[in-house]
């Protein structure tokens, strides 16, 4: 436990004691990626499978394709529209708990963030008895005066499904931002005769944006690769990029398709995670000053 | 000190109510006596539940996934401790580049990761092998059990391993003594979590488990595209009990508030 580079044999500790979990990481990780990578770029055909010989064909097609075209629209609009709705209610909630007394704001808390530790299956699975044909929205529904509706199935169950699942990570980083928030500011603001609206408006707002910008980012990401969620609420009909994966792997058995669409999707993660984060980050700086 | 208007309040009760309702009604519908998914209205009934202990393949199923979130847990705790103290107590050339590596799993999409390991198994023969999947399971938990324990070893002052030291302490018994005792509640808080991540994870499991392997969500996900009964509702109601219970050690060993919210 001694300083940097102290003697030869801590110069090479931390390495042997990484060790191990590099070993697992490199067996199942870094190299099954790689694998998927090549494999993308394989040669495929229905009667003999996959071939020898190198070809950009299945990028070709994805990029081409209108089938796919469809499929890649879609799973942006319900990333975007579940990233939106978690915003305008996320936000908004994690600041209603921040200014809860103590003891309720602790039980609040763990109510609305404790879904996450919880399958996702089983959750789903509440969901499709909820919106079900005789659900109890169908029932509510009803007594509303405005008739049954089909819901399960449908684009809005998959993003009412999406968006109970991403909730508790977009109110985790604004409640986060919303700590380090300096209540006397607010009070300073309105001792000055600023209205509650320009306070918030002016001060809690822009405080918060990184947390809010943080949040987006994670549920507009998890969003676009989420598959129990659509697997189980949208059904056959509503088919998005991961289900599509699962298709392609499972039943069609095009593993080299199902790869190139595998490794645009981590791509397309992993962009979206890094520079936008960067780009908030540079921003939120120049903010400061 | 409430000081959120009467709106605010309905809104938050609103968002409550959302958050609860498909849990709620899944333990509800879990207890109906009917044959049909109908919340009992007046007898309550275990038959789905005995129905469920009597289902060879969910029993298997249940086992199979405790065994298995038991397994990760252990493996990525016990890789994830002398990483932790690597990354934190050493500067050395590729620091960063390894702790990027084993939060990595955050980032990459189980669906992918799913795939991936799916061509691998193939390739070497694993495909069914409890081991393998053992293995995936660990890969995909160790940044949750890695997060706590960097956060326990941030926390402690590296200034007492020196004090022992220097009175004369050997290196293990700094370790045995002092960090270990240190880092104890995110250790522990670091291997429930990862447990309950297992025990929960579905989308790469579905492409890494066979018939012989398949985990309970696997299961469970198999069975609501297929059939859809009273019997489902009681597996979940058994599953959030399971979930609700390793919580509430979470909560008692390391605060469930600090897991969700704290060290991000």
């Amino acid at each position: 436990m001694s300083g940097p580079g102290a003697t030869p044999i801590a110069r090479w500790a931390p390495y042997a004691m990484s060790g191990p979990a590099f070993l697992l990481f490199a067996t199942l990780l870094l190299v099954p990626l790689l694998l998927t990578a090549i494999l993308s770029f394989s040669q495929f055909d229905h009667h003999s499978g996959i071939k020898a010989g190198v070809t950009l064909q299945h990028y070709a097609v994805v990029i081409t394709d209108e089938f796919y075209h469809e499929i890649f629209l879609r799973t942006l609009r319900l990333s975007a529209v579940t990233t939106l709705i978690c915003v305008a209610v996320g936000a908004p909630e994690a600041y209603i708990l921040s200014r809860m007394s103590g003891r309720w704001r602790a039980v609040c808390l763990l109510v609305v963030l404790a879904p996450l530790l919880i399958s996702v299956v089983v959750r789903a699975f509440g969901w499709s008895m909820l919106l079900g044909r005789e659900g109890l929205v169908n029932q509510l529904l009803e007594l509303a005066g405005i008739g049954r509706q089909r819901l399960l199935y449908t684009e809005s169950a998959v993003i009412v499904g999406l968006v109970h699942i991403m909730m508790p990570f977009m109110i985790i980083p604004v409640w986060t931002s919303l700590q380090k928030l300096d209540r006397t500011t607010e009070q300073a603001a309105l001792s000055l005769g600023a209205s509650p609206v320009t306070v918030f408006r002016r001060i809690v707002v822009p405080q918060v944006l990184p947390g809010i910008l943080s949040g987006s980012l994670i549920v507009f990401g998890l969003s676009a690769s989420a598959f129990a969620i659509p697997g189980l609420l949208g059904g056959r009909r509503i088919k998005t990029v991961a289900t599509l994966i699962y298709d392609e792997y499972l039943h069609e058995l095009n593993w080299p398709l199902g790869a190139a669409i595998a490794v645009i999707l981590l791509i397309a993660n992993l962009l979206i995670m890094l520079g936008y984060n960067r780009l908030m980050e540079r921003r939120y700086r120049r903010a400061l000053g | 000190m409430t000081r959120n208007g009467i709106p605010a309040l309905v809104f938050h009760v609103l968002v409550m109510a959302f958050m609860l309702a498909p849990l709620v009604i899944v333990c509800l519908v879990a207890f109906t006596p009917e044959n049909t998914l109908t919340i009992p209205t007046a007898s309550f009934s275990l038959r789905w539940f005995e129905e469920v202990f009597r289902h060879a393949d969910f029993m298997q199923s249940f086992w199979n996934s405790l065994l298995l979130a038991f397994l990760a847990a252990t493996i990525s705790v016990g890789l994830a401790v002398p990483v932790g103290l690597a990354l934190t107590r050493f500067r050395f050339p590729g620091r960063a580049f390894l702790n990027g590596l084993f939060l990595s799993p955050l980032i990459v999409p189980h669906l992918v990761l799913g795939v991936a390991m799916l061509q691998l198994f193939s390739m070497i023969g694993a495909t069914g092998s409890f081991w393998w999947l053992v293995g995936s399971h660990a890969v995909v938990v160790t940044p949750y059990a890695l997060r706590l324990i960097l956060a326990a070893l941030i926390g402690s002052d590296p200034s007492i391993e020196h004090a022992a030291q220097s009175l004369g302490a050997s290196d293990f018994t700094v370790f045995r003594r002092i960090t270990l005792p240190l880092m104890l509640p995110g250790l522990s808080g670091g291997w429930l979590l990862s447990f309950i991540n297992s025990f929960d994870e579905l989308t790469m499991s579905v492409f890494v488990t066979a018939p012989s392997t398949v985990t309970l969500p696997v299961r469970m996900y198999m069975y609501a595209t297929e059939s859809i009964d009273p019997m489902m509702a009681s597996v979940s109601a058994l599953v959030i009990a399971v979930t609700a219970a390793a919580m509430l050690l979470l909560d008692r060993i390391y605060g469930l508030d600090r897991v969700l919210v704290g060290q991000r």
